[in-house]
């Protein structure tokens, strides 16, 4: 790993292909093209330089573009692979019976896919090294080229070796009359050609869009921005995605907002009153919706407040949450998602007498949200609430049990107590059913006198701060690719010997054409001899001229 | 030599970043699903709630005291046949410097008052009427039990029914040394 010594006495760092200096070959089969390889601009890349410690090895291994460019391959195909069935994220089955459900519907190869965990592939380790080694290789990769590259352009010099010249794939050479007029010639149409010129003594460089050299580099970045940012989503607090049901009048902390509450106080189901018509009718459908709607108050605890405390809660604003109309708050978005109608609030009953039940002894009113241990009828009579299920599933030891605590089913054990009965008759009330006794037959029933209802609204919580993050790494990633496919950077080189000899040499990255359209016009009004491409082949250049096509042209230099 | 050593550090630093990186997105995927309560030996978030007594409970008052703290609901089977077994085991060790707590999520009065009665419970049982302390300890199955040490540290934490000898033997991990 020895540096090399040019013929002009620069020492070059191993690997370098051209002298930094003066710009000669330095590889022996650098010597023998006819053109030299300018990507990079001949300098060394780093990490050709050492592959000395471990380190240094897993660093060139990421940084090579082979290694590269089959990540980008495994990695596209694995991604495409996933997209065969749908991902578990998105079927429509409970969490459980996912694998059954793959076998169900795909057959032998949803099984198959299924239990390979492709069926669930953008969450796997092995995926996501995947992706990740490929960020390394983009990083690594750019840091070994850009950064040598950019060095070499920010040194470049004015003054090149003959034979750094000769390998160019334009050069010419020839004789002028007068070579300072000459050199001002072209000093002054290049500079009208919007290209920067600089000269030192004989030799001159006119250079243009060097910017475009950037471009691959700019659009790494914006790549490792946006991966970024999507590995941010798993910081907590970068990313909520949380869910709610809640009750009409009920007053819920929201999950993933520490400290803010929410109470809905209305849902409101509209529907279009029309008739139906069309692909209505066609599918069926009865009514649609013209509106969902929530009528919401949202609340923060005091600074410092603990979970719990519900004292001193500050209202922060009222919102009708709609579809498409979030209630936002401190960069959170609470969506309405689903609703539920008509679920029991309160119940009512009539005490009467089951030999004259037109005749109520007096009602009483159940809040299902606060039911009471005794309701007092005041003419002596009244119903003390024993037990209260909400969601009644039969009885167990003589229990009566509740499945869950929302009231899909509410059954009620009464002791009624009338100036006839004043010790009691117990019964037990489930809704539709006609009661039950189990301590004899009672003289009098609880009798159903309706029920009042509320419905319950569902939101989604949002919160994602990594949107930005993703979208400025988008607009990098996209200004990156503009500067480096529309923009090319073309170069100049000009020496012109006192005694009159001339030696020209032209490189693009990419987009010859263009620079050919400059070289003609540099050519003719300054008189210079006339160039060569050394890459045409004669009849090449006659076909394309008859057809006037334009081939694709450049080396696509980075 | 300066120069090549240097350049050592800065790739291996680069490189160990990335691979942390990566390291936490994979952890941090792997775990996302997951309904995680809070973590184990991290402290308890303290709360405030009231008691079917109406008295104030504070998770940071019993400071000094460990803590079996129990989420429930009268719905939930696993839940009504560890209670009894629960309160046995709270009268041994209350006066060992242990207390229980009982959490019923957002049921009413009456449901939870009749079931205390019914199987005549001693302990403290609040009522989380807006979930927030079930929120703040992301709590998604019950029951669910969290045991937190004198200093106020999560010890552990059992999901599930749980027998009165692993109750005991629960209580018996806080106790104050």
């Amino acid at each position: 790993m020895e540096n090399i010594i040019c013929a002009c006495g620069h020492s070059n760092p191993y690997g370098t292909k051209l002298c930094e200096k003066c710009g000669r070959p330095l590889t022996e089969e650098g010597k023998e093209t006819k053109v030299v390889d300018m990507r990079y601009d001949g300098m060394a890349i780093r990490s050709k330089t050492y592959n000395k410690t471990f380190i240094d090895k897993i660093w060139n291994f990421f940084s090579s573009v082979k290694v590269g460019i089959t990540l980008i391959i495994i990695t596209l195909v694995a991604a495409s692979i996933g997209t065969i069935l749908p991902q578990e994220m998105y079927v429509n089955a409970p969490e459980a019976n996912k694998a059954e459900y793959y076998e169900k519907v795909y057959g032998w190869f949803g099984k198959f896919y299924n239990s390979l965990g492709l069926s669930d592939l953008y969450s796997t380790v092995w995926f996501q090294v995947l992706v990740g080694m490929l960020a390394i290789s983009i990083i690594v990769a750019s840091l070994d080229r850009g950064i040598p590259l950019h060095k070499s352009l920010k040194n470049q010099r004015v003054k090149r070796h003959e034979s750094f010249m000769k390998r160019q794939r334009i050069i010419a050479e020839g004789q002028v009359q007068n070579p300072d007029a000459t050199l001002d010639k072209v000093e002054q149409k290049m500079t009208q050609l919007k290209y920067k010129v600089r000269r030192d003594g004989s030799a001159l460089l006119a250079e243009r869009g060097r910017f475009a050299r950037y471009g691959p580099y700019i659009n790494h970045v914006g790549l490792i921005i946006f991966l970024a940012g999507v590995m941010l989503r798993l910081v907590p607090g970068f990313h909520v995605d949380e869910t709610i049901w809640i009750r009409e009048g009920e007053t819920r902390a929201i999950p993933g907002m520490d400290g803010y509450f929410i109470k809905n106080n209305e849902f409101t189901l509209e529907t279009h009153d029309n008739k139906p018509q069309g692909e209505q009718l066609a599918q069926g459908v009865n009514v649609m919706a013209k509106n969902y709607q929530t009528d919401v108050t949202l609340y923060k605890q005091p600074e410092g407040a603990l979970p719990g405390d519900l004292d001193n809660l500050e209202k922060v604003k009222d919102y009708s949450i709609r579809v498409n109309h979030p209630l936002k708050e401190n960069g959170f978005a609470l969506y309405q998602m689903n609703y539920r109608l008509n679920e029991l609030k309160q119940m009512n009953f009539n005490l009467v007498s089951k030999a004259n039940e037109e005749e109520a002894l007096g009602q009483i009113e159940i809040d299902l949200t606060n039911p009471k241990k005794e309701y007092d009828l005041g003419n002596g009579s009244s119903v003390e609430i024993l037990v209260y299920t909400p969601d009644f599933s039969g009885f167990e030891n003589g229990e009566p049990q509740t499945k869950t605590s929302i009231p899909n089913n509410p059954a009620f054990l009464f002791r009624m107590k009338t100036p006839e009965t004043p010790k009691g008759e117990v019964s037990f009330v489930e809704i539709m059913k006609p009661p039950l006794e189990p301590l004899g037959e009672n003289k009098y029933r609880m009798k159903f006198a309706g029920a009042e209802t509320r419905d319950s609204s569902n939101f989604t919580i949002r919160k994602d701060s990594t949107v930005p993050i993703l979208f400025v790494g988008g607009i990098i990633f996209m200004i990156g690719v503009v500067i480096g496919s529309y923009w090319n950077h073309r170069r100049l080189w000009l020496q012109v010997e006192p005694d009159g000899r001339v030696l020209m040499a032209a490189h693009v990255n990419k987009n010859m054409f263009s620079m050919k359209k400059d070289l003609d016009a540099v050519t003719s009004f300054a008189e210079l001899p006339q160039y060569e491409d050394q890459l045409e082949k004669p009849e090449d250049a006659e076909k394309s001229e008859k057809r006037g096509i334009k081939k694709k042209e450049g080396d696509s230099t980075l | 030599m300066e120069k090549k050593k240097k350049r050592l550090v800065i790739r291996t630093i680069i490189l160990a970043v990335l691979v942390l990186a990566i390291g936490y997105t994979v952890y941090g995927t792997a775990t996302k699903d997951k309904v995680e309560l809070i973590a184990v030996g991290s402290e308890a978030p303290d709360f405030t709630l009231v008691d079917l007594n109406g008295e104030t409970h504070k998770l940071s008052d019993y400071k000094g005291q460990g803590v079996f703290l129990n989420f429930w609901g009268t719905w939930c089977k696993p839940c009504e046949k560890e209670m009894p077994a629960i309160d046995r085991q709270y009268k041994i060790y209350k006066d060992q410097g242990v207390q229980t707590l009982a959490v019923n999520i957002a049921q009413t009065d009456f449901e939870v008052q009749s079931f205390v009665d019914r199987y005549d419970l001693t302990f403290p049982v609040v009522i989380d009427k807006t979930k927030s302390v079930m929120t703040a300890y992301n709590v998604g199955q019950l029951p669910a039990t969290l045991l937190i040490d004198p200093d106020g540290k999560v010890v552990k934490i059992i999901t599930g029914e749980m027998t009165e000898e692993k109750i005991a033997s629960y209580m018996e991990l806080v106790k104050p040394k």
